[in-house]
């Protein structure tokens, strides 16, 4: 069996390891964008000169030979899902018996004016990184539009290169839709001590053209001109599906799919950024493109497609099907210097049920959020900024709905610092004591065997 | 802030005390240089003192106009884009002049001043005489010089790193355990030593100096001076040998090999604070790995057979007058290697880490056995294995503790990274690498699913451990050469990565895979 796996993402390589290990399929990953796979949350370090690119690529070159994972450095025009067979530009056909859509994202654009212009650009592919590149010499000031994730990464990087950085945000503070309050201020506040003029409740209204068709400065909708000779779009990404519409492939946003990644089209799967659940689990999004999302997906869509209810060995377990399960939400990122964890539910407007404690250092680059719920004191998720905390031991309290004293005597379990960093435990529960009356104590002192103990129990 | 041209505060360059750090820095150079090369130089002592205190105060000024003014975070900006980081010509530049001095360190120390004959010393080795007699009483040697610049260079770039990771405790507190180590233990005690037991014969005073990275601990010259050199000299025979077979087993059992490697140990003390900004050029593919395990592993096996070789024809030389007999040593040494392959071999199955290992370990001690009854057999007082064991000691010395660790490990820094004699050749690292690998509560956790797969803690591993490839399919790191430095755990962006001790699990803690996603029992995040 030939299985085509478009796009060499996170998701489509996972899906190709998975794949690898579960069978001996042909795999073939067509890409268009580079020739190896390599992080793609990785791009601003090699902009920042942290890394070169081939730093940013996990597996060596000999991987795939010794793996049997074919690569194809290709654009895909058409998918003729009857016969089963994709288009290539350039007029070549590759045929599959089982195909992998995993396309990724584009950058949003709003339809503003001047959108198009030399200079302007979002931060998604290898060749958006070239863009910026090739636009930094003698770079006198960037605009980024759009205060999300991508946002501030862009501005970290033009900054690396100590090239001005105005940051237009929508918002009343950074990211305060998904970060609450206190930490979107936080983030506010550590993005202007690094010296990047942040324009909070700001929107882009124009792009201006230079007269040449690239851009010189932009309008905001506070009616000022800021000149610059570069934009970056960030004001999020969606789904990478156009050359797919004529296809007979079910989309709304993104390629619709069901619980086992399945699309409308037979043998045709669909995985990461791409993709819009059709039934979402319960408080989570239908599109949720993040990378961890994309890998975990990556090998749900391997183990579907391998042991597929139409499998061409009945003799395999089709118990080994698996609806796509992300679990409990976690996501990370680092803004400049604040390092940002996030497990369970945590929103930047809480209703009225979700009570926090929220602990914040004097000097304001560091903080640890636990959200628990007010009717049955349940734990409902963790907030860091500047703070490790363990994935397996919050995810252990969130998934058994564990009550928040107990989770807040055990506290030093989930510290995930270096050694010898300061806890801050004790503070924390202070925090509860006084907001509650309840009078605890920390119960453990956070080591391995402590930790180990604990996720065995 | 609405005036957009506040926001430029990361200006291009260095600032203006940054410069002057790095002119003081240039006066101690030409001091030493002027010196060096026969200048007749007035009140040399006065001069030798500012030449020391330019270069240390210069680094100073010039790391704190580097950081300071910077919020506290990695500091890796433009790491692959200037020369002197990125094996461009700065870089060439500085591994020759280094490569250079350091060949005549070890083989020409006359062109840097040496008296020979009994001649007093000029030039850089002349220069340093009023200090070396200020601490222990006798004039310069060529490894006074260089361990007073080792040391200056240790402290100097030792305070630049403990600003550059200001942030990050462990990061501060191993860097000043380094600097009091080399200050201390390496260069200040041995020195007060050598004046308090001035007329009795010279051997090594440096506590944390073990074998066999300190190779010549066993010669019969070595031993000797060690037991005629009274109480303090029969001490340190016994601590020597308490530090390799007890004391560093201990110490590696509960803390992994760290507690030499990054915190004591006088190479890695440079390669943690000069070596720092070099770090990320060791070689991370497969293929260096490869190397990097045949390479030390067969240095380690080379130095064990010629500390053996030694001690046998000490013995025979001195037949009736010491305790033991050749054969009795011969045999006996032969047993203790069988019982170590038999101990590994009867706990192959209780330690996850070393199952697929068995047959390296087993053939290693073969090799060192077969060594050993070979030279029982075809040896006599002045021909072992009809090579002359002082030629063979002089071959160990050549290769290995001159050009090894000293010339290719310190002269290609800016090449080949800070960590090229640690990874590829210390023997002794691979001694607390093989206990670390087998049998230590230390580990480097992965925090569940968090990776980004994005390379930082690779990129940033002085020994070439490819950490994310660990990281991303959440297994513990465990691996013989990790020195336990942290920088992989400081610069992850994402919080994945941790320095642990524990027994509970020791023998599962290299477990493959505790991120999988989809497991036997069905689908299990994290």
């Amino acid at each position: 069996m030939h299985i085509v796996i478009l796009g060499n993402g996170i998701s489509g390589i996972t899906a190709a390891r998975f794949i690898r290990k579960l069978s001996d399929h042909q795999v073939t990953v067509i890409s268009s964008e580079t020739d190896h796979f390599f992080s793609r949350t990785a791009l601003m370090y090699i902009y920042m000169g942290h890394m070169r690119f081939k730093d940013t690529q996990p597996y060596e070159p000999w991987f795939w030979k010794k793996n049997r994972i074919e690569l194809k450095r290709a654009r895909v025009e058409r998918l003729d899902a009857a016969a089963k067979t994709l288009h290539l530009q350039g007029g070549e056909t590759l045929s599959y018996d089982k195909l992998l859509l995993a396309t990724g994202s584009k950058s949003n654009k709003f339809g503003w004016p001047g959108q198009d212009l030399k200079g302007v650009s979002g931060l998604y592919h290898y060749q958006d990184l070239e863009n910026m590149e090739a636009y930094s010499p003698g770079l006198k000031r960037a605009v980024i539009v759009g205060g999300g994730l991508i946002g501030i990464e862009m501005a970290e990087m033009f900054h690396s290169r100590h090239i001005p950085v105005t940051f237009l945000v929508r918002e009343k503070n950074y990211w305060d839709a998904i970060l609450p309050p206190e930490e979107s201020r936080m983030v506010s506040r550590h993005i202007r001590e690094n010296g990047i003029d942040l324009r909070l409740s700001t929107e882009l209204k124009e792009i201006i053209d230079d007269g040449k068709g690239r851009a010189c400065a932009v309008m905001t909708s506070s009616g000022e001109r800021i000149e610059c000779g570069y934009v970056g779009l960030t004001a999020g990404v969606s789904p990478n599906i156009d050359f797919l519409k004529d296809s007979g492939l079910e989309t709304n946003r993104g390629i619709l799919v069901d619980e086992y990644l399945q699309t409308n089209l037979p043998d045709v799967f669909a995985a990461g950024d791409c993709v819009e659940l059709r039934q979402p689990q319960p408080g989570r999004r239908a599109i949720e493109a993040v990378w961890y999302t994309g890998r975990m997906m990556g090998e749900t869509a391997a183990y579907n497609m391998v042991y597929d209810s139409t499998a061409v060995n009945p003799a395999l377990p089709a118990g080994r099907r698996h609806p796509y399960n992300p679990g409990i939400w976690f996501n990370s990122a680092k803004f400049l210097d604040i390092e940002y964890q996030v497990y369970g539910d945590i929103r930047g407007n809480a209703p009225e049920d979700h009570v926090s404690i929220y602990w914040e250092h004097p000097e304001g680059r560091k903080s640890v959020r636990i959200v628990y719920d007010k009717n049955t004191s349940a734990v409902i998720g963790f907030n860091l900024m500047g703070v490790r905390y363990r994935h397996e031991v919050c995810e252990k309290w969130l998934r058994e709905k564990t009550p928040v004293e107990s989770v807040l005597q055990n506290l030093a379990l989930a510290n995930f610092d270096p050694e010898f960093y300061k806890t801050y435990e004790n503070e924390i529960i202070g925090i509860y004591t006084r907001q509650s009356g309840s009078n605890l104590t920390s119960k453990k002192r956070g080591r391995l065997e402590e930790v180990i103990g604990f996720l065995k129990s | 802030m609405n005036d957009s041209s506040l926001s430029l505060a990361q200006p291009h360059g260095l600032g203006l005390s940054s410069k002057i750090g790095l002119g003081l820095v240039g006066v101690g150079l030409l001091l030493i240089t002027a010196a060096w090369f026969g200048a007749n130089l007035p009140a040399a002592n006065i001069l030798l003192a500012t030449a020391l205190l330019s270069l240390t105060a210069g680094t100073v000024i010039h790391a704190r106009g580097l950081y300071l003014h910077l919020p506290a975070g990695i500091k890796n900006n433009g790491v692959w884009m200037r020369s002197i980081s990125s094996k461009g010509a700065i870089a060439w530049l500085i591994g020759i002049v280094l490569t250079g001095f350091y060949v005549l360190l070890y083989w020409y120390p006359e062109y840097l001043g040496l008296g020979t004959k009994g001649a007093a010393s000029s030039g850089l080795v002349g220069f340093f005489d009023p200090l070396s007699k200020l601490l222990n009483g006798n004039p310069a040697s060529q490894w006074f010089v260089y361990g007073t610049l080792y040391t200056v260079a240790i402290l100097a770039m030792g305070y630049k790193f403990i600003l550059k990771y200001r942030h990050n405790r462990y990061q501060v507190v191993r860097t000043i355990s380094v600097m009091f180590f080399q200050t201390g233990f390496a260069f200040l005690i041995p020195e007060l030593l050598e004046r308090l037991n001035s007329g009795k014969p010279y051997f090594d005073k440096d506590f944390k100096n073990m074998w066999p990275l300190n190779y010549d601990f066993f010669f019969d010259w070595h031993i000797g001076n060690m037991l005629k050199g009274g109480g303090f000299g029969l001490f340190m025979l016994v601590f020597g040998i308490a530090m390799i077979f007890l004391i560093s087993p201990i110490l590696t059992y509960f803390y992994g090999k760290r507690w030499y490697c990054s915190w004591v140990c006088g190479c890695g003390g440079l390669a943690e604070t000069a070596g720092d900004p070099f770090r990320h050029l060791s070689d991370k593919s497969m293929n260096a790995w490869k190397i990097e395990r045949w390479l030390i592993h067969s240095v380690l096996v080379f130095v064990t057979l010629m500390t053996v070789a030694v001690i046998y024809s000490y013995l025979a030389q001195n037949t009736g007058k010491v305790l033991v007999s050749k054969e009795a040593f011969a045999w006996g040494s032969a047993a203790f290697f069988l019982l170590g392959g038999a101990l590994v071999f009867a706990f192959r199955k209780r330690f996850e880490g070393l199952k697929d290992q068995t047959a390296w370990l087993i053939g290693g001690v073969a090799v060192i056995i077969g060594g050993i009854l070979l030279i029982n057999t075809f040896s006599d007082a002045k021909q072992i294995l009809f090579v002359n064991s002082y030629d063979l000691r002089k071959v160990y010395g050549f290769l290995i503790g001159a050009a090894f660790s000293g010339v290719v490990g310190v002269g290609f820094y800016p090449l080949m990274g800070s960590r090229v004699w640690c990874r590829f050749g210390c023997p002794m690292a691979a001694i607390l690498g093989l206990q670390q690998k087998f049998f230590s509560r230390f580990r480097i956790t992965t925090n569940g699913g968090q990776c980004i797969s994005c390379g930082n803690c690779s990129t940033y591993c002085e020994m070439g451990i490819d950490v994310r490839s660990y990281a991303q399919r959440g297994q513990n790191v465990v691996r013989a050469s990790c020195v336990g430095c942290g920088i992989c755990a400081a610069v992850c962006p994402r919080g994945v990565l941790k320095l642990e001790n524990s027994a509970v699990d020791l023998s599962t803690r290299t477990a493959e895979t505790k991120a999988i996603h989809i497991g036997k029992e069905g689908v299990s995040l994290v």
